[in-house]
């Protein structure tokens, strides 16, 4: 009934075409990029470069100061991965243990995880600048995993108890009654099944981190330790219209999360399709 | 993955003529679920047996400092003058008279649903337009919709600055418009106060398209080919197999997709700091941009913990509909 016809090749061309119009701006991005400064302010923007010219890459990668680029794509990664670990190991944890009690203050301890990703981040973000000031948090990298764990560990917990109730308890019981301590059948028996809710964790978790502005650029504002996102902020609010520069520095946050996201994009779509919550 | 994890796990604690629904709406996976009916029993015979309470602990205690208590003392401090350094003095609601008095607060209120709004509105057509015409035998559909969805996992602040390029005053849009020959139209976009909106909305809107395209692709899988094979056959054309078979089987994801889009519209601040910083005067201010200004550079703590408190009561509400919408029944 709904075979291959003209008019589907029709459509398909339309949305080739669309998809170019809808992607323009990398064509944008990459080009000005590779521009010269001269050429940048001589030619139209809409021509390409003449021959592809790093000196923007080669600038923006040897900046220094608050707008360390290559400092804060260290930093990005150190923060970005450090939370993940954190979130998987608590989140899987506190996920398991709420999943599989049977007590009620798990089903207490669910609704506090389930509210928490409803209540708006914004009221909390200044009291919780006070408090990590207080305790020497703000403007490190320690400060920022333990601030994004806790941030992003009810989505996690959340993730990990619904997985855990649909996996069945089979597995377990056997491995209880043959002797396993209750470590080491979590260790052994459910931390390897529970790959899929894994996957999902990160990919969020790591896409939220990474791209995260607003949250770094409180803690982390006027220190030397800026993630990616606020290193890119403030270089590019020292340069006025260095396109080329600002796209260098553009390029090179995208580059990993890109990389990603075309290595894992079935992952990635199906796990927003799953509805991402909060 | 995660969709059917969670979804079994719902039909399974939902009572038995609620889960005659959603196995029928959604496959055979819960049909397999529902047959484990022992599960429920063993569970709780064995109960705390395959781990300990404890391991609980440093989450719960976690997500209750970073998220309960700092709410809490931000709200507070909502009815306070405090600058951000030394005392202050609780003054009740006058931080919120303050607010709906000053036209400019006024003003990034508006915007802010202005924005959440109108790029929900129109994301999710641009997004269900493309969903249905990727929707089958379309053999380039994968790469089409890797595409469209890249704009989704990108840094909505870098994205940014490349519209902040094409919308400069000597950037590609104009100098497209001064070459057909539209020159009067060329403007500086996101300069001018009458125009900055718009052109954020267009930014905003092109980021949200692929995220509702994504929920409305998974939607379109609900409809049964057969179904819509016997209303072609029976003479319905397209317009009317869209009303009558594609839509009703679309709703829950309309819904998912709207709600969701306007809770994370409603919270827009890296676009807006990277596109305009909230000007030109005032003119694209929104509540979050703000609730930053208010206490982290003016030291307008009590000020700025007020409008927070404005904004998340916003967001409150409309996360609470998502929530309903997406499980009606969350735990039992």
């Amino acid at each position: 009934m709904f075979r291959y016809t003209k008019l589907t090749l029709l459509r398909e061309i339309g949305l080739w075409t669309l998809a170019l119009v809808f992607l323009a701006p990398f064509y944008f991005l990459i080009t000005t990029a590779l521009k010269s400064n001269t050429e940048m302010y001589t030619t139209s923007p809409l021509a390409l470069p003449q021959s592809a010219d790093f000196s923007a890459f080669v600038a923006v990668l040897t900046a220094t100061g608050n707008s360390n680029v290559l400092g804060g794509l260290l930093n990005s990664v150190i923060i970005t991965g450090g939370s993940i670990v954190l979130l998987i190991a608590m989140g899987s944890l506190t996920g398991y243990v709420i999943a599989r009690s049977t007590r009620r203050w798990s089903k207490a301890a669910y609704y506090l995880f389930l509210i928490a990703i409803i209540l708006p981040g914004q009221l909390g973000a200044v009291p919780l600048y006070m408090g990590a000031r207080s305790i020497g948090l703000t403007g490190s990298a320690w400060g920022m995993i333990i601030l994004y764990t806790g941030m992003l560990l009810p989505v996690s917990i959340f993730l990990y108890a619904n997985f855990f109730r649909g996996l069945g308890t089979a597995y377990e019981e056997a491995a209880t009654i043959d002797g396993a301590t209750r470590f080491q059948v979590f260790a052994r028996i459910v931390f390897p099944m529970m790959a899929p809710a894994t996957g999902t964790v990160t990919i969020f978790a790591g896409l939220i981190v990474w791209n995260d502005f607003f949250t770094s650029l409180i803690f982390l504002g006027g220190s030397d330790n800026q993630t990616l996102p606020v290193a890119m902020y403030y270089y590019i609010g020292s340069l006025v219209s260095e396109w080329n520069s600002i796209f260098a520095i553009v390029i090179v946050s995208m580059i990993p999360i890109l990389a990603l996201f075309l290595f894992a994009q079935k992952r990635f779509i199906q796990g927003f399709a799953g509805g991402l919550k909060g | 993955m995660t969709a059917t994890s969670q979804s079994t796990n719902h039909a399974v604690n939902r009572p038995v003529h609620e889960q005659t629904r959603t196995a029928q709406a959604s496959g055979s996976v819960h049909r397999v679920q529902r047959m484990r009916g022992p599960d429920r029993a063993s569970k709780r015979k064995w109960g705390l047996e395959f781990g300990h309470w404890w391991w609980a602990l440093p989450g719960i205690a976690l997500v209750f400092a970073v998220h309960y208590m700092a709410t809490g003392i931000g709200g507070f401090f909502a009815f306070t003058n405090w600058s951000g350094i030394g005392s202050f003095e609780v003054v009740g609601w006058k931080n919120f008279e303050a607010i709906f008095n000053d036209p400019t607060k006024i003003r990034s209120l508006g915007n802010t649903l202005f924005f959440a709004f109108g790029s929900v509105l129109l994301g999710n057509i641009m997004g269900l337009l493309l969903a249905l015409a990727l929707n089958r035998v379309v053999k380039t559909r994968y790469a089409l919709r890797t595409l469209f969805f890249m704009p989704v996992v990108l840094s909505p602040l870098a994205t940014a600055y490349i519209w902040k390029f094409i919308f400069d005053y000597e950037g590609p849009i104009n100098v497209l418009l001064n070459a057909i020959g539209a020159g009067h139209l060329a403007k500086p976009w996101l300069a001018d106060p009458q125009w900055a909106v718009w052109t954020v909305l267009v930014v905003l809107t092109w980021s949200s398209t692929g995220f509702a395209m994504v929920i409305f692709m998974a939607g379109l899988t609900s409809v049964p080919v057969e179904v819509e094979e016997a209303a072609a056959i029976d003479g319905a054309n397209l317009l009317q197999r869209f009303h009558h078979v594609t839509l009703p089987a679309l709703r829950p994801a309309v819904a998912i997709a709207m709600t969701l889009g306007i809770v994370q519209g409603l919270r827009v601040f890296d676009p807006i700091m990277a596109l305009t910083g909230g000007g030109p005067a005032g003119a694209t201010e929104t509540l979050a941009t703000e609730v930053y200004k208010q206490a982290f550079a003016l030291g307008n703590f009590g000020g700025g913990a007020a409008l927070a408190l404005v904004l998340a009561v916003i967001i409150l509400f409309f996360a609470v509909i998502q929530q309903r919408l997406t499980r009606s029944n969350p735990e039992d």
